[in-house]
């Protein structure tokens, strides 16, 4: 068997899923984290982070996968045995306490070793005591000294203000000296001033404790500012696991681009290693490996697009400016080119309908594989030109006869998205749409799971209902084998599955890149080899 | 301050709205209060006396029974917050709580003498002898709603943030209970009380029926002496149980607000 090197990792999740009634809230959720990182969960509100949160506290446990602190599994000890204090988000001080009773509530339950003796079968057994209210009072008045309250010891927690209630509440968490500290969207509360001045003084403190600090927020400022590591996650999926500069500069997908900074996300093909063509021209890039003619997705960040005059010999794409909006340091310019929109900072203001030239450095060009190129459904044909997709029948052009195993493919543009659920053939639920410069690219939830991928002219709202329509001749039909005795399950678990694999590869290559714990690979393959040596 | 003109036109204001109420309290609730006060101090022949308080203050019977009715006052009380508490809690805890807690509620629609009758012919088929028992079981019975009514509101309005932190602080689940739960549903408690043990001093007919006129509480003697045509003893008696009413009200306010910050109950 391998020794097992003593750990620097203080919290590690493996493969952990968390399912309520039959929603995932999260998926296959691994991430180590070390001693002393000051980590952050990133992601819109409903991604899991809270419950991953809360599951490390103890408050919920997994319904499936281990979670692993300081090299033991406390995947099911209860939330009061485990080595880790919470900042709630409400705070949750309570109200019949003071101050001074509010921090010393954990301390006063705590037991200290207390030497040893001996009993009289000659074991030697561990004595334990309280803390003495002199040593409480100690603790609690360091405590409130750390969070600059010496004097409010007495008071009465409803008569603080908000920000008073916070450090309090990190006063009586901290003063366990837990070895990880969870903050739960702790600024939430606080209005920007406020919250900027915490940001500060919670980094500060992480600094001169040196304990691990887990933090969830949805404010990708925040993450940014605070942390050594950022979870980004989205639909209880992990996107990408990184340093603050990594996720910035190097989203590992669309969804992360989106959601951390601005930026303008276009379609466009990598013509050939560092050649790209997008908003109908060819530009030079940094990035190779890609397939001939593979459709990508380009990320450009505002600040990264110069803007420069419409002659200037350095311009690579001539655009007119749409609009420029004062932003108090910068302006934010938003241009058209190619038939494409960008959004450009800039210290300069422009006039609408300006004529300008842009310039982008290859290496600010961040290109990204796609998700999915094409909607792939495997089903059968149901009858006369008709095919079944997500439960409904659709109409299709085809000559195959009924029952017929085939592979469904549907172009993103090809998908007709209806704002009243009931005029669609099927219904589903929008998960998100991003702005692609001249179009949004919706992802739809269908009832059976199956997600679509749909370019549309409009903005559909998170979690709205509608209906999907597909033209019949814009169905792409293809006949396919499969294997008579698992087809049920196979055709099944592809539907389902398909996004989801698609992101796991991806959530892979980030792991692997950022040379964190993939576990996925270690349960993907077979027993470990020095196993079967030593039998 | 505003100045005030008088030739504001009539206006239909939320003032105007509870003239009526103020002419109903005063016709129904004061008047009849004052009524008592005189009566206090009037003998048979509506002349002024202090032979009212003599008779009242100097037979020990009547002073025994007062006794008696604040003893079975706080028994049936300790009994319906030992019932009551449990059954609270267990019910804030489950999501269909408040569907049962309606259960508890509802018999309260069906007058409280036709129930101690039927509960009184239930014992009588049963064989059990009347008496304090008896008495004890039909106040519990008639009052335990009252109680179980605020601490259930109380109860289901702590938020369950209090007790994930006291765990997330090192506290079993025997802890939790005793350090936040417990002191934070006081106010729930306190309003139990007084919504059971104020009716309870004050009541009659249940121990009369219940104890085959065996037990004669405070309520009863009160009623039998309006029947005798005592009302000057009568009004005295009242008089005493309105300050006991007032006193034990008294405390409770004084206690809830030394207790902790936290008002919400449903009285």
């Amino acid at each position: 068997m391998m020794t097992k090197a003593p750990t620097d990792n203080i919290i590690e999740l493996k493969n952990v899923y968390k399912t309520y009634d039959d929603k995932t809230v999260v998926k296959n959720a691994s991430l180590t984290i070390k001693r002393g990182e000051f980590v952050t969960l990133l992601g819109p509100s409903g991604c899991g982070k809270t419950t991953t949160l809360r599951m490390i506290a103890g408050f919920e446990m997994p319904t499936s996968g281990q979670i692993i602190f300081d090299g033991k599994d406390i995947t099911d000890m209860p939330p009061h045995l485990r080595q880790v204090n919470t900042v709630f988000q409400k705070y949750a001080l309570f109200p019949h306490l003071n101050v001074f009773n509010n921090i010393a509530f954990g301390l006063k339950l705590k037991v200290v070793p207390n030497g040893t003796k001996t009993n009289r079968k000659g074991e030697t057994v561990q004595l334990f005591r309280k803390y003495t209210k002199a040593e409480i009072k100690e603790k609690v008045d360091n405590a409130l000294k750390m969070v600059d309250l010496e004097d409010y010891g007495h008071r009465n927690v409803s008569s603080l203000s908000g920000g008073q209630q916070q450090r309090v509440a990190i006063a009586r968490a901290l003063v366990n000296e837990p070895q990880v500290l969870l903050l739960d969207e702790p600024l939430g509360a606080l209005d920007l001033k406020m919250r900027k001045d915490m940001q500060l003084e919670l980094m500060d403190m992480h600094e001169r404790l040196g304990i691990t600090f887990i933090y969830v927020t949805h404010d990708q400022e925040e993450a940014l500012t605070m942390s050594d590591k950022i979870v980004v996650m989205r639909l209880g999926e992990i996107q990408q696991i990184a340093a603050p500069e990594k996720i910035y500069d190097e989203p590992a997908n669309a969804f992360v681009a989106d959601f951390i900074g601005e930026s303008t996300i276009l379609s466009g093909v990598m013509l050939d290693d560092y050649k790209v063509e997008f908003c109908e021209t060819v530009f030079e890039c940094v990035d190779k490996g890609f397939k001939k003619n593979e459709p990508i997705d380009v990320i450009i960040r505002p600040e990264d697009l110069k803007i420069l005059d419409a002659d200037d010999k350095r311009s690579l794409i001539s655009a007119t400016v749409l609009s420029s909006v004062f932003k108090g340091d910068h302006y934010q310019v938003t241009l058209l080119a190619g038939g494409n929109e960008l959004v450009a900072h800039d210290t300069a203001s422009y006039d609408v309908n300006d004529a300008v030239g842009l310039y982008i450095k290859p290496f600010d060009l961040h290109i990204m594989h796609k998700t999915r190129i094409i909607n792939e459904i495997d089903t059968y044909i149901t009858g006369e030109n008709l095919v079944e997709i997500c439960g409904a029948d659709f109409e299709c052009v085809t000559t195959l006869p009924e029952g017929t195993p085939v592979r469904v493919s549907v172009d993103f543009d090809d998908v007709e998205i209806t704002d009243d659920e009931n005029d669609g053939t099927i219904g589903a639920t929008v998960l998100s749409s991003i702005y692609k410069g001249s179009y949004y690219q919706a992802i739809l939830s269908t009832d059976d799971h199956y997600n679509f991928f749909a370019d549309t002219d409009y903005e559909w709202l998170k979690g709205d209902r509608v209906g999907i329509n597909i033209a019949a001749e814009k169905i792409i039909i293809e006949p396919r084998e499969e294997n008579a005795e698992e087809q049920t399950k196979v055709v099944e678990d592809e539907t389902l599955n398909e996004y989801d694999r698609a992101e796991e590869e991806e959530l892979l290559e980030t792991a692997m890149a950022e040379d964190t714990v993939a576990v996925k690979t270690d349960a993907l393959s077979p027993v470990p080899s020095d196993e079967e040596v030593e039998l | 301050m505003k100045a005030k003109t008088s030739r504001k036109p009539f206006r239909l204001t939320k003032k105007a709205f509870s003239v009526l109420y103020i002419l109903f309290l005063l016709l129904f609730v004061v008047v009849p209060l004052v009524l008592i006060l005189v009566n206090a101090f009037l003998d048979n022949d509506k002349n002024l006396t202090l032979e009212n308080f003599k008779v009242f203050f100097s037979s020990s019977s009547s002073l025994v029974v007062l006794a008696n009715s604040l003893l079975v006052g706080v028994i049936t009380t300790l009994l319906c917050l030992i019932i009551g508490y449990p059954v609270a809690y267990i019910l804030s805890k489950m999501s269909s709580g408040k569907i049962i807690v309606l259960l508890y509620i509802i018999p309260m629609g069906v007058n409280f003498l036709i129930r101690t009758l039927a509960t009184k012919a239930i014992f009588i088929a049963m064989g059990v002898e009347l008496g304090m028992g008896t008495v004890i079981f039909g106040m519990v019975y008639n009052y335990l709603p009252f109680m179980i009514l605020p601490l259930h509101t109380t109860l289901a309005g702590i938020d369950k943030s209090y007790a994930e932190a006291a765990q997330d602080l090192g506290a079993d689940k025997a802890t939790v209970f005793l350090k936040t739960t417990l002191p934070l549903s006081v106010s729930g408690i306190l309003s139990g009380i007084t919504m059971v043990f104020i009716p309870t001093i004050s009541t009659y007919a249940i121990s009369q029926l219940l104890s085959n006129g065996k037990i004669f509480l405070f309520g009863d003697s009160i009623q039998l002496s309006f029947e005798q045509g005592m009302y000057g003893v009568g009004s005295i008696m009242s008089i005493v149980m309105l300050i006991f009413v007032l006193v034990s009200n008294f405390v409770m306010n004084k206690f809830n607000r030394n207790g902790n910050a936290v008002r919400r109950s449903l009285w």
